[in-house]
């Protein structure tokens, strides 16, 4: 029987996309110094908007204008003055959250149903949950009044442009931090957005500013000596290049990096269950999350059964037009990226690994990608070790706990992993076996602002979100010094 | 007739035992005025990787211990420590030329602190940690967990309070550690080893190399086995050359933001320093055990 779903696209009309965005620096929209750079709508491959980008001058205006702000207006008020704002801005994302959602979609190439249902909503709760931390920041265990850090210099990628801007300016505004923060340059639209949120707030000018451009924009932020903190998303080698290039410095630094996180379903696991979330796990957002279960870790005596299974319903993913929203898997972010994903899928094959991809049609324009799993794949492989950032699954078996503990944290990364197993004390003693910031135990990929995310190891440091994402963002060094 | 003293020879401390240097190479401490007071072990690049080697299968046994064995252990330091003041205090006036009532307090201080962190190991999921009341069907909750093995490079000025203020706080959280001792120090840092080795400290969760730290703690830094550092004992120019090291393999690196002063209370950075914080997300599902039942 064929089961056909007519299209039910979402209507581009509702992102209201202009011709042309300005970078967001003193609390005003200003044509940069810098190249313009054109953004792509991945669905189709063709050119959505033009940006303009800054210069090393605008970046100096930026800073300067955050350090005023800082020191005239952002310090001096009181906690519960800038919470207020915080508040503002989560409503304001509330209100205008269709709108933000087509936009992200339409420069992201992510499903509408995933910037509808999952990105905006929760960057307005971000905001909002941090909102009510700005008065209460002595409770947090750090001392009777902690002071913040100054400006922040905030690097964001491109895998959830919007939600990151969330994750980083709500908690350093809290905090009492201003900031300077730069977008990926092939998603600069929603945080743009953002700033139109955060004028109609009437935040003060200065207290954030965005800026637009390239990897150089983002490395001359980060060293720039007007910079009292760093948080950086994006990938360990960027990661390991900006702590290099701060070394000495004392500037307190944030690094949420690259994964390969392990997905283990042990022979008891719920099968159905535990297919959606391997689905979820590794198709969300197209594989382009850092936290990913890209290794599918597999008991042995299932595994035959188990892949079958998981291969069948991958099958019936609805791959194509990011604005559907029957939509599940989308487009690529870029050309770039899918090129980067189809080098170590040929990697893979080269080494001896089995491909196996969905028989889904593709769109003739745009950035698509099958989704596909490897078999028969060995822990040294690039694929079984390397951040692949796709939708690409990488499946090995263990035979016993001890042994999926083992392959599991064999990786320099250690940023998340996940259980299947209906055996309760199996799943608490996985948990506290494994070597990774986040474990999902029969579910995947949930986030919340009141847990704090985060990595071990080369996936990175310091947290985001909960207690501990606040404490990025003061100055929580009580050691008395002479 | 006088009886002849049977004199110390210092070594290092890997892995629970007291070996040579591999390299065969010592170097001469000496006290206040100069004079000779002991041999003690140049340690190599080869020792620091022993060193390392040990103090990773130290923390599979140390951090699977509980929290109160924890505590007890490193109480049990204390004991160690206050059974061996004297002679503690004599090493400190022999080698810093300070009174008695200085060395005195310091040993003093010393022992204070192994107590103090005795008390913090079963805490600190209490303080760091939380249950997070996230808005779907999960029991979430955060919890403080070892970074792994951390490198210590210990401080110069403060030869007994200042090196077991920078281990305690890390072994306190369940790390183990490898710890370059001051250079000019070797015979306090090897006379508190003996004292961690007979406290049922697990073989490994402290190691201790003398020697010269420009020549070991760049090894130790680059260290991909190793997965902190602190840099206490470290002057300016090399720190930022370790810290460069360090960023090759995303290290958590603590700098002092001056020069410590131990006799104060210490505060919680150190210890926050070499924790990771985990997330667990369990779900919590659609069964209701009330029944829907309303009361």
């Amino acid at each position: 029987m064929e089961w056909e779903y007519a299209p039910a696209p979402e209507s581009s009309a509702i992102a209201d996309i202009k011709d042309r965005y300005l970078p967001f620096i003193d609390g005003t929209f200003k044509e940069g110094n810098g190249e313009d750079r054109d953004t792509i709508n991945p669905g189709t491959g063709e050119r959505l908007s033009t940006v303009s980008t800054v210069s090393a001058a605008d970046i100096d205006r930026a800073v300067n204008a955050a350090r005023r702000a800082y020191q005239s207006v952002w310090s001096q008020l009181p906690g519960a003055e800038r919470g207020k704002y915080l508040f503002r801005i989560a409503r304001g994302i509330a209100e205008r959250s269709r709108e933000l959602a087509v936009v992200e979609t339409l420069d992201n190439g992510k499903p509408i149903k995933e910037t509808r249902d999952f990105d905006v909503p929760a960057a307005a709760q971000h905001f909002f949950y941090h909102a009510g931390w700005a008065d209460k920041l002595q409770h947090l265990g750090l001392g009777p009044a902690p002071q913040p850090l100054g400006v922040a210099g905030q690097v964001i990628p491109w895998n959830f442009p919007l939600l990151m801007a969330a994750w980083k300016i709500a908690p350093a505004l809290a905090a009492g931090n201003t900031v300077v923060i730069k977008p990926a340059e092939t998603t600069p639209l929603s945080i743009l957005v953002l700033a139109e949120v955060i004028a109609d707030a009437d935040l003060p000018p200065g207290v954030v500013n965005i800026l637009t451009g390239a990897g150089d924009v983002g490395s001359t932020l980060v060293n720039h000596p007007g910079i009292d903190k760093v948080a950086f998303t994006g990938s360990t080698a960027v990661g390991r290049r900006i702590q290099r290039e701060l070394a000495g410095t004392g500037r307190k630094i944030t690094l949420e990096l690259g994964g390969k996180g392990a997905n283990i379903v042990f022979d008891d696991a719920a099968q159905d269950q535990a297919v959606e979330g391997i689905i979820n796990g590794i198709f969300f957002n197209q594989g382009q999350v850092c936290c990913a279960g890209s290794r599918l870790l597999v008991q042995e005596s299932i595994a035959d059964e188990f892949v079958e299974r998981l291969k069948q319903r991958v099958e019936t993913l609805r791959v194509g037009d990011p604005m559907d929203k029957n939509t599940d898997v989308g487009a690529i972010n870029s050309k770039a990226q899918l090129g980067r994903i189809t080098a170590l899928m040929k990697a893979g094959i080269a080494e001896g690994a089995e491909l196996w991809s969905s028989s889904c049609p593709l769109p003739k324009n745009g950035f698509y990608l099958s989704p596909s799993i490897f078999t028969n794949a060995t822990p040294s492989m690039r694929v079984a070790r390397e951040e692949i950032f796709g939708p690409v699954l990488t499946t090995m078996t263990f035979r016993t706990p001890d042994e999926a503990v083992t392959k599991a944290n064999n990786s320099p990364y250690g940023l998340s992993a996940g259980v299947w197993t209906e055996k309760g004390s199996r799943a608490m003693g996985m948990a506290a076996a494994l070597r990774s910031g986040v474990i999902w135990d029969n579910t995947f990929n949930r986030f919340d602002p009141t847990a704090s995310f985060g990595g071990y190891k080369e996936s990175g440091f310091g947290r985001e979100g909960g207690p501990s994402g606040l404490a990025a963002y003061l100055d929580t060094d009580d050691e008395v010094v002479r | 007739m006088s009886h002849l003293a049977v004199s110390k020879t210092y070594k290092l401390f890997i892995g629970g035992a007291f070996p040579r240097s591999e390299s065969g190479r010592t170097y001469q401490a000496r006290d206040s005025h100069g004079n000779f007071m002991a041999n003690a072990a140049l340690a190599s690049r080869k020792d620091l990787r022993d060193a390392v080697v040990a103090a990773r299968k130290g923390y599979a046994a140390w951090s699977k211990a509980t929290a109160y064995n924890r505590g007890q252990v490193i109480y049990r330091m204390a004991e160690m420590l206050q059974s061996r003041k004297a002679e503690f205090v004599e090493l400190i006036m022999l080698s810093h030329g300070t009174s008695t009532k200085i060395a005195t307090t310091e040993v003093d201080a010393s022992i204070d602190r192994l107590v103090h962190y005795a008390g913090w190991t079963d805490k600190l999921a209490a303080i760091l940690g939380s249950s997070n009341p996230v808005s779907s069907p999960y029991f979430s909750y955060s919890t403080p967990e070892p970074t792994g093995v951390v490198g210590v490079l210990a401080p110069a000025d403060s030869p007994l309070l200042g090196l077991i203020s920078v281990i305690a706080p890390v072994i306190t959280g369940g790390n183990a550690c490898v710890v370059v001792a001051a250079e000019e120090d070797p015979c306090v840092a090897i006379t508190l080893a003996e004292v961690a080795g007979n406290s049922d400290v697990p073989p490994g969760v402290i190691d201790i190399l003398t020697g010269k730290m420009a020549e070991l703690a760049p090894h130790l830094a680059a260290h991909a086995d190793v997965n902190a550092l602190d840099l206490t004992g470290a002057g300016a120019q090399l720190r930022e050359h370790l810290e460069q090291a360090a960023a090759e393999t995303v290290k958590r690196v603590y700098v002092p933001r001056g020069i410590p002063d131990f006799a104060a209370a210490p505060g919680t950075a150190r210890l926050r320093a070499f924790l990771e914080i985990k997330t667990v997300w369990h779900p919590t599902g659609a069964l209701s055990l009330s029944g829907g039942t309303s009361y």
